[in-house]
């Protein structure tokens, strides 16, 4: 897995390859954590590359959305989901937990 | 790693020797390899196997925190078949047994704020499957999980 991260104006984008499993799932938590506590709580999440992500990659998703939901400081969205990805967050009920954008430019156009 | 060499023995049932792996969480894309030649092999559609995989995934998982209590402490067997519409895949483990009963439902229709994240994987293995059972003999723990054609 690799972790692209670009920190805009007005949101961060973390951008994932590969496969998020309990093996690469700290890498991304790490990735996340620096951005919350630079302070900055809008991040978009563009999932074009991921060819999977298992519930240890879903609790730093439901994890980071925690924290930056509250006081209403921001929120986590994600970009470009594949097919078989959305059935795993529609199976895991996180759909409406998350605004999806259908490319990471609208994304970070919410914010 | 090896590579199997499948042997089939009547129609529609292949048998394919038992790859053991180190019970550490790098072995699980590895596993995953192995995973998807099965489902190519069996013909399941691409949301079908993500489902295998994820299961599998998930499994392999609970095995290395919940059975071994951590990394590097023991190691998984992967073992699957194809019998007729069934794919039946089989993990095991040595590692501490476990109660599937014990292990509480996630709230999958609940507030952010109420929301875990854990639980998810055994309950994505009885989503994403037809058939999951447990068995001990022993000190070995089998996994069996079966996914169905249609």
């Amino acid at each position: 897995m690799e972790i692209l991260h670009n920190e805009l104006k007005r949101c961060d984008v973390i951008k994932i390859n590969g496969r998020v499993d309990s093996a690469t799932a700290p890498k991304f938590a790490e990735t996340a954590n620096e951005i919350v506590e630079a302070g900055r709580f809008r991040i978009v999440v563009d999932m074009d590359d991921v060819d999977f992500i298992s519930s240890a990659g879903l609790r730093v998703l439901i994890g980071t959305q925690k924290i930056c939901r509250r006081y209403n400081r921001g929120e986590v969205v994600l970009a470009n989901v594949p097919a078989t990805i959305m059935a795993s967050l529609e199976l895991a009920g996180f759909t409406p937990l998350f605004k999806i954008f259908n490319d990471a430019v609208a994304a970070v156009g919410n914010f | 790693m090896p590579s199997p060499q499948l042997a089939t023995f009547k129609a529609g049932y292949t048998w394919v020797p038992t790859v053991k792996f180190p019970g550490r969480y790098d072995s699980l894309a590895k596993i995953a390899e192995l995973v998807h030649k099965a489902s190519q092999e069996f013909g399941l559609e691409p949301l079908a196997a993500y489902g295998v995989e994820t299961a599998v995934d998930e499994a392999c998982s609970n095995i290395i925190e919940h059975a071994y209590g951590g990394e590097g402490k023991g190691t998984i067997e992967f073992n699957y078949r194809i019998e007729g519409d069934s794919l039946v895949i089989t993990l095991q483990d040595d590692g501490k047994g476990f109660n599937p009963n014990k292990v509480p439902k996630p709230k999958i229709n609940v507030p952010l704020k109420q929301r875990q994240g854990n639980g998810l994987g055994l309950y994505f293995m009885h989503q994403w499957m037809d058939e999951v059972s447990y068995q001990s003999i022993g000190k070995t723990n089998i996994l069996t999980m079966i996914k169905r054609k249609g």
